[in-house]
């Protein structure tokens, strides 16, 4: 069944179009990974399906439900979580209250919202840490809050932005292990990553953008083959 | 000079001090939340008193009763405030946002001046009346009770903003209002809580200084000069950073009047504020 699906999704900033009518659809428990260069509008594309930046037109569709233009809060409190490539931790909260806040969008009962935070914590492996402040965490401690965050909203669809980059390489093994944890609790996930190698080994299907505009869909072996993907992460002989 | 004295003074200063931080706080509350000052603070302070003296000039209700209506109404005023105002300029240069509350304080003193005229009033014979003797030190018992109910009204405050699912959003939403909305947290609506919950505060302090205070359009001037300078020694958004600041000002102001001269009361607190802009600009407690 399809979770997701975009059509034709544009968004110009002055004379720039940072997402040039993206149109694709995402399987419900699937992992959909999104690669492109820097500046090919992959931030931008969920700023716009979560509503956080208005979009010129298209269409987005959640379970057949037309979300366009609603609000970032609506959007939320329909099941569509996210994480953010510039980390955005409630610094002067500690990690408990940071996930507590979003738990409360489904369990307004403190203790209980309290205890389902807990769970979440654990599952991120960070339960020693929850009375820390959030600005006490290292990096990777931060991008394991801000995915606890977001689960605690019970997301269906949880968009990730580069949870594995800034983060140093003993840290990575543990994240990829918890994106495939989620997977496995019936999460679906959309994923930017820089790092092709792991978007190869955890995506059912990969989106690939470049100058704001798509440029492939299919399965990560598709993409790998896929000229255009290579010219535009590798430079064409020409350009060279 | 005696200590008795000096304690009556130390006491009077815990008492304003206590009434200044709960004033402060509700502005603290509306700056760390959407980084507004509120410079009709001192006008909505007015507000509030003249909603305690109309209620008891014409319904008879003593200002102690009266002030659950007046919260409300201070509330509902917020409410309003933000709905029809603050809003639309959310999102505007600071300048707009300066002269929109700088504005809105002169509107209000002018619609109270024209509706109520700049006579003084006073409400007559009010049941807090009197004064407490413990030893050679005099306590006015509607001072105290008002410095109480700050005090109760101010830790009801803090217990709502850390403990509550609402505090724990507003804080969210102080902190990064993208992100909590991505958490289906609505800062418009957290907005508008936040500025019912601020002129709440403000209900509280200006329906008990309606016993003993007189009553005029004029009034909020220095109350709100005192809270500015208490925001900004406790730091910008911190609550609990006003309840340290209220109570320093109001121990400076009674006890530099007594010890050095009354007239340069104002003066005092003012060297204490440079002092920490000077050496402290965050405040005590404060994050900017």
């Amino acid at each position: 069944m399809k979770i997701l699906s975009v059509e034709n999704l544009s968004r110009s900033f002055g004379g720039i179009k940072a997402n040039d009518n993206i149109s694709f659809k995402v399987d419900e428990g699937t992992i959909l990974g999104v690669i492109g260069p820097n500046g090919a509008g992959k931030s931008t594309l969920f700023d716009l399906i979560t509503g956080y930046t208005k979009a010129d037109n298209g269409k987005v569709e959640f379970f057949n439900k037309n979300i366009f233009g609603l609000r970032p809060d609506k959007i939320s409190n329909l099941g569509i979580g996210r994480t953010f490539q510039k980390l955005k931790p409630f610094a002067d909260q500690t990690l408990l209250e940071n996930v507590m806040i979003g738990s409360f969008v489904k369990e307004k009962n403190i203790k209980k919202a309290r205890d389902k935070a807990l769970e979440i914590i654990d599952f991120v492996d960070l339960i020693e840490k929850r009375h820390h402040f959030a600005r006490e965490l290292s990096t990777g401690q931060r991008k394991r809050l801000e995915m606890a965050r977001a689960m605690a909203i019970e997301p269906k669809l949880l968009l990730m932005d580069e949870v594995t980059g800034g983060v140093d390489q003993k840290t990575i093994p543990g994240l990829v292990e918890l994106i495939l944890k989620l997977k496995k609790s019936g999460v679906t996930i959309i994923t930017i990553e820089h790092n092709i190698n792991i978007i190869m080994e955890i995506s059912d299907n990969v989106l690939a953008l470049d100058q704001g505009k798509s440029i492939a869909f299919g399965s990560p072996k598709e993409i790998q083959n896929n000229k255009q993907v290579i010219d535009s992460y590798l430079g064409t002989v020409d350009a060279a | 000079m005696t200590s008795e004295i000096i304690l009556q003074a130390i006491i009077t200063g815990l008492m304003m001090g206590l009434i200044y931080a709960l004033i402060a706080a509700g502005l603290s509350l509306i700056f760390g939340l959407m980084d507004i000052v509120n410079f009709a603070h001192g006008e909505h302070l007015m507000l509030s008193m003249f909603s305690s003296f109309w209620l008891w000039s014409l319904f008879g209700l003593d200002p102690i009763f009266s002030i659950p209506i007046t919260i409300l109404l201070m509330a509902f005023c917020g409410i309003i405030t933000h709905y029809f105002l603050i809003r639309y300029i959310l999102k505007a240069k600071m300048l707009i946002q300066i002269c929109a509350t700088f504005g809105l304080s002169i509107f209000i003193r002018s619609i109270a001046q024209l509706l109520w005229t700049p006579d003084f009033r006073n409400v007559d014979k009010p049941l807090l009346e009197g004064r407490l003797e413990i030893g050679s030190v005099f306590i006015g018992q509607p001072q105290l009770i008002a410095s109480l109910v700050c005090l109760i009204a101010f830790i009801g405050l803090y217990l709502f903003v850390t403990k509550t699912e609402t505090g724990l959003a507003l804080q969210a939403t102080a902190q990064d209002r993208h992100a909590a909305e991505i958490l289906g947290i609505p800062s418009n609506k957290m907005f508008a809580i936040g500025w019912a919950i601020g002129l709440g505060c403000v209900g509280v302090a200006g329906g008990m200084m309606a016993n003993y205070f007189f009553i005029f359009t004029d009034v909020g001037i220095n109350f709100a000069l005192f809270a500015f300078v208490a925001v900004a020694l406790g730091g910008f958004g911190s609550i609990i950073g006003c309840l340290y600041a209220g109570i320093i000002i109001g121990l400076v102001e009674s006890l530099g009047g007594l010890l050095i001269d009354p007239s340069f009361k104002l003066l005092y607190v003012f060297v204490i504020y440079l002092l920490v802009v000077i050496y402290r600009p965050q405040g005590l407690f404060g994050r900017y």
